[in-house]
This record gives structure tokens, sequence and C-alpha cells, in this order.
């Protein structure tokens, strides 16, 4: 069964530019001369490390274990040495964090017993399915890095009956959701159906955006062989694969604000990539080591979608991408709209790494910043009915409390308000900025 | 024309003399005592003292939940004044300053990228900031702002300068900087090992000309033992052991640590 689904509340028309990678077919980045791992690359606590510096490992082999259920274990891409644990510039959290940095060995030596888990999903129970996700270090890959073992083993009290895979990959640019799609699309669907299965759930809906036809085909025919799943097609616009705006659109469900989950209205959403991810676990029991990464941007040189080792550094990357075009004006981890700007090049790829984005020196240009003149654009584009105006007038002066009122909590970031301001306001910085205020109060009162 | 002035003289008389009743009836007890010291604070509105501001402590002080010598800003004269008004004896209000911990400035310490964005430190910190050196100052003067004396500016070579002469030592930059770059410390020490990176030396020398490099050359040449290696990667010093000798900052080969006795070339950074 097919949906054409057009509804969204907000949201903004951008141009999607995924003409510069999606075609280009997944390669292999190589190995570089340095991984580094760190232990905080999930939401929730940190990894604890079980190797020494010094130590030989191999691919696949655990280097750190979960602590406590919302965590994820890590395992070493590559075989090689641990060169050291010590801590590093982390791109996302943004300051210094615990890391093990392996010097690879180049042989690419798998770890002995790295065996499949099963050839198909009838031998394997919903436990069995969750252990693997675990044991393999799986988390959601379209960016924010929620453990899936404890997304699919979700509260007793909720009642469940909707998956929802999420191929809509709406951030402009990206292309890895689309390539993984298009080129694996049997494991996907796998992936999908271990998902479904392990948290005990029978409708099954696929959601693509309709600027991937070839990924939308590819799909289908996947589908065909497997009962109870369903396609549904949306139109291109953004934040379409923020989870609270899919099940908005495809389910008519509408999430309550923080700390509300799609799980409290019976949904679960994960990324394509979380699927294949964990469909090589079970048919290769290969842990998750590496991901699909787009590198574009108008400032590289070969637009690029590559299979690269969880820790290969940024810069490796851009070199295999053919190094950058012209002189660049920004390089970013992740999308435009939701990425983080980077300072350096010498950071790591991260479980939760989508896409490096290169802009010239001519697109990173800032426009001066005007005085908010009242419009109301951002709210109007706001895909939770926020007021950003407001939130973020707020924060420039300090005034956390009135911040807060206005939810500014539930703020998801995506950056609607701040591509839509007519002033150039940076809406979306000031409310980040008030949002960590808000976290640091609380942890104070508590 | 009658009827309504006898109306409303009436029913003035009335609400008059209820009023005057719930004056009477309800009224405040106020501590006459709260006026005084009140007057006699400084009305910065700091915060230095942990009260809502001078009022909020001026009540805690009348009450006895706070000390005498709670206003740190106002120092020795103030807390006197209050001592006498509430008619107790007074321990000296130690004079503290605050001091920032970083030298690295624009030429001296690595500029990573550059930063368009809010002009806050907060929001660049979450960023980790332009520099390279992930510890020390963001540089777009958030403390200045927070400063309630005036007493810091913003130096052309982006860094916070304090204004020794005008700081209270009241905190409020302090509790400003996202980075806890800056530190109150005793007025009367004049040494300071101007760094928070605790990256290794060869790492901090990559991206900072006057970065600690944890070299431990002052640690032995202390003659008082005051400085100690914190997690091995930076020097600081002990203030209540430190006498001001300043031969760690003749020995520093980094010239991280200051010694602002003297003048120095080094005066930019004072």
């Amino acid at each position: 069964m097919i949906t054409i689904i057009k509804k969204m509340i907000g949201g903004v028309p951008v141009p999607d530019k995924k003409e510069l990678s999606e075609k280009a077919p997944v390669e292999f980045a190589g190995i570089p001369d340095e991984l580094v791992l760190f232990m905080s690359h999930h939401i929730g606590a940190p990894a604890v490390p079980l190797v020494k510096p010094k130590d030989t490992v191999k691919r696949g082999q655990l280097i750190a274990e979960p602590q406590g259920l919302v965590s994820a274990a890590l395992h070493a891409p590559t075989s090689g040495v641990v060169k050291a644990i010590e801590p590093r510039f982390h791109p996302v959290l943004a300051c210094m964090s615990e890391a093990i940095v392996i010097e690879p060995d180049g042989k690419h030596e798998p770890v002995e017993g790295l065996a499949p888990k099963a050839s198909d999903l009838d031998s394997l129970s919903a436990e069995q399915i969750r252990a693997i996700a675990r044991e393999a270090g799986i988390v959601g890959l379209g960016g924010a890095c929620f453990p899936t073992s404890a997304k699919i083993t979700p509260p007793e009290d909720k009642h469940l009956d909707t998956y929802l895979l999420n191929g809509s990959e709406c951030e402009p640019y990206l292309t890895a959701d689309h390539r993984v799609m298009l080129e694996e699309a049997e494991k996907v669907i796998f992936g999908f159906k271990a998902l479904m299965k392990a948290s005990g759930v029978s409708r099954g809906i696929v959601c693509i955006e309709d600027n991937k036809p070839d990924a939308i085909e590819a799909m289908k025919q996947a589908m065909s062989g497997y009962d109870g799943l369903e396609l549904a097609v949306l139109t291109t616009r953004y934040p379409r694969g923020g989870e609270k705006q899919l099940t908005q659109a495809v389910l008519g469900r509408e999430v309550p604000p923080p700390p509300g989950l799609p799980y409290d209205v019976g949904v679960l959403v994960s990324n394509v990539g979380t699927a294949y991810a964990l469909a090589e676990a079970i048919l290769t029991g290969l842990p998750l080591v590496e991901r699909v990464v787009t590198v574009t941007g108008e400032g590289v040189a070969k637009p690029s979608n590559f299979k690269a080792l969880i820790g290969t550094p940024v810069s490796y990357l851009i070199e295999k991408a053919g190094g950058f075009a012209g002189t660049p004006g920004k390089v970013i981890m992740g999308g435009p709209m939701m990425g983080c700007a980077l300072k350096s090049l010498d950071v790591p790829v991260l479980k939760g790494t989508t896409g490096i984005l290169v802009l010239t020196k001519e697109q990173a240009v800032q426009e001066p910043i005007l005085p908010c003149i009242k419009c109301g654009k951002c709210i109007d584009a706001c895909p939770l009915g926020l007021q950003p105006l407001w939130i973020s007038a707020y924060a420039e002066r300090g005034f956390i409390e009135e911040a807060e009122s206005f939810r500014a909590m539930d703020c998801m970031e995506c950056g609607c308000c701040a591509y839509i301001c007519p002033a150039k306001r940076p809406l979306v910085q000031l409310i980040k900025m008030a949002k960590a205020e808000i976290s640091s109060r609380r942890k104070a009162r508590r | 024309m009658l009827s309504a002035v006898l109306t409303l003289g009436i029913a003035g008389l009335v609400f008059g003399g209820f009023l005057a009743l719930a004056a009477q009836r309800f009224k405040v007890e106020e501590d006459p005592r709260v006026a005084e010291i009140l007057a006699a604070l400084p009305g910065a509105n700091c915060g230095a003292c942990g009260f809502p501001g001078c009022a909020g402590l001026a009540e805690a002080v009348a009450r006895g939940e706070a000390p005498c010598n709670a206003c740190i800003p106002g120092g020795d004269a103030v807390a006197e004044k209050l001592a006498s008004i509430m008619g107790m004896a007074c321990e000296a209000v130690e004079p503290m300053k605050a001091v920032v911990y970083c030298q690295g400035d624009n030429d001296r310490a690595q500029i990573a990228a550059e930063y368009h964005g809010v002009e806050d430190c907060h929001a660049l910190h979450q960023l980790g900031g332009s520099k390279t050196c992930p510890y020390g100052c963001l540089g777009l003067g958030t403390c200045v702002r927070a400063c309630p004396f005036d007493a810091m500016y913003m130096a052309p070579n982006g860094l916070p300068v304090v204004i020794e002469e005008k700081c209270t030592g009241c905190g409020a930059c302090v509790r400003a900087c996202p980075r806890d770059v800056i530190d109150l410390v005793p007025a009367d020490k004049q040494v300071h090992i101007l760094c928070k990176s605790y990256d290794k030396g060869a790492q901090v020398r990559k991206y900072c000309q006057v970065g600690c490099i944890a070299c431990r050359i002052c640690v032995r040449a202390c003659p008082q033992k005051a400085i100690s290696m914190d997690k091995d990667t930076l020097a600081v010093i002990d203030y209540s052991l430190c006498d001001n000798c300043g031969i760690c900052a003749t020995k520093c080969p980094m010239k991280t640590i200051v010694d602002r006795q003297q003048p120095k070339e080094d005066k930019q950074a004072s």
C-alpha cells in the first residue's frame, strides 16, 4: 500500500542540493593513520574502556562496554594497536572527552568468533534481537544516537502499534540514507523487520521523501516479499524527517511536548541506517564499526558517499573526496540546517555523523544581524508551534525563566526559524544558549 | 447635588475609617535596622554575598542569618558599619580581586576558526570556541558586561582586563565565565600562573605561546613549596603559602607566570 502525504505543520522549503552526491555510489573510504573513538558516542552514560594503551585489537573487538540501560558498546573498527586513552576534542559536545585512540596496522583483521548470528528472522526471538543490538553497540544513526536496544525495549505500560522507518532524509545535501536504501534495500528491510519483531510491532511503514524516486522504487521491490509493510511517500519539505513531524504527517498523531516521545502515541521511529546496521549485525555478526557518510558541498572537489570506519578523521575523508575546491569557508559536521560547524578538521567521524558538508568562502558569508521586526515568519515556520522571536529575545537579554516559560526546552533546533528570518537573526543559537542555561539551572536545583 | 456630596462624603468616611483600622490591625513589624543596613551597603546588587541583591542581604543580616562581613565589595568599611548597627563585633573581610587566568590573546594563541554568531561567550562555548585551546578565554566579553562596578574592559588584543583599583572581588565575572577562566584571589597576591589548560605540554606548545607546558620548573623553584601540579598537566599556586617572592615568574620558560609587583614588559596582561 502506498500513501502520498503532503500535509505538514510549519517547516520551510529549502533547496535540497542532493544532486551533488546522490549519484555517487558508496565506496569504502580506506583505513586512516589514526582512529579516535569517543566513550560518549550516544545519548546516555559514557561507555567504559576495556583495553589499555599498547593492547592489540582486531576488527570488531569489544573495546568499551556500556554502562546501564541507556548506553552503547564500542568496537574496534579495524585491527591495530591502542595508542592512547586520552581526552580529545569532541566535535558535538564541544569539549574535551575521553577517547580511545587506535593506530591501525593496515591488515584489517577481524576478531575471532565474528560469525553470522542468523540467516533469517524466524530463528531469532525478540530478546535475542535486542541482545544483538546491544552487543553490536547500535545507536540511532539519524544523528541523535539514542541506543537502539533501549528504543526497542520500551516501557511495558506503553502500547505500541506502528513502527516508522525513516528514510526521508530531509536535510539538504545529505545522501547517505538515500544511497543505503538504493544499494542495500534488501538488508534495510530485513533490519526493519528485525526492529519490528524485537519491539513486538506488527505494522511497519517505510517513509521516503518524493525527491528520491529511485530509492522509492528499490525499497518497493525489496518490500514486496514481506507482509505488514506499507510505503508512505512524502512531499519534500524540511524538517520532514523529525520523528515527531513524521509521526504527525504519516499517522496524524501529535506527539506530546518533551519529555513526550513517539512511543507515547504508540509509535517507534528508526532511521534506515540503523535498520541497515542491525541487519549487518545479524547477517554478518559485524558490530557497528562503520557507517555511510556523505562528503559533499560546493567546497569539495568530488562529492562522494563513503563507508567510513567510525573514528576516521574528517580531514582524511575530505582528502578522499578530492580535497577542497577553491577556498573553503565552513566545514559542517551533519547537514546545513542542524549540523555543527567544525573549528578543526582533526576530529573523527562519530556514529551519528551523517555527512561532512564543505561550503565555499562565498557561501559562508555572514550577513549583518539586524533587529527583529516582529514579522512572525519564524512562528509560521516552527514545526513545533513555538515563538522563536520571543524565546531568542529573552535569551539575548538573560531572561532565562521567561525563555523557559515560552517553552524553550521544546525546541528541537531544526533551524527553520533562523533560515526564514529576514533580519538574519541567529535564533537557534540564542535558543540553544537558553536551553543550556535552563538545563544547568535544573541540574543545580536537583 | 446635595445627595451626591453626602453619598460620596459618607462613603469616603466609611472607607477611610476601614483603611485606618486595617492599617492598625494588619501592621507589618519591620526591623528598623533593615533600612539602616541597606543604606550602608554599596547598592550594586552584585550578588557576591549569595543573597538576592543588597535588600536581601540587609534582611538576612538584621535577622542574624548572615554575618556582618558578608558584603565582599564593601570590605572592612561596610563590615564595621553593619557591626555597629547590629551592635556586635565583626571579623575583618579578606579583600579579594578577580584574575583572568589566560594570556592567550589574538596574537599569542592560535585562532582555529572565524566565529560569526551571537556575541556571547556562552554561545561560543557551545561550539568549542574559536581558538584551538579548549580551556582558554573565549574573548567575547561576557565577563565585562557582567561586571557591576565597571572594573573590566576588553583589551584590543581580545582579552578582558581587570582594573585592580576598581575591582571589589564580588565575583560576578567569575560566575559569568562559561570556561571558569576567572578566579577570585586574595588582593595582596601578585604572582599568578595565567593558564587553565590541562592539555599536555606538547599540545599546548602547538596552540599557545604562553601556556603552561607542565615543565615543573616552578614547582622545584618555589622556596615556599606553594606550587603543585593539578592533574599532572597544570601548575597551580596555593595562595595561602605564596609570599609573592616572584622567583617562579623569573624561571617560567613560557612566561606563563607573571609577577605584577614591579612594572614589566608583560604589563598588558595585568
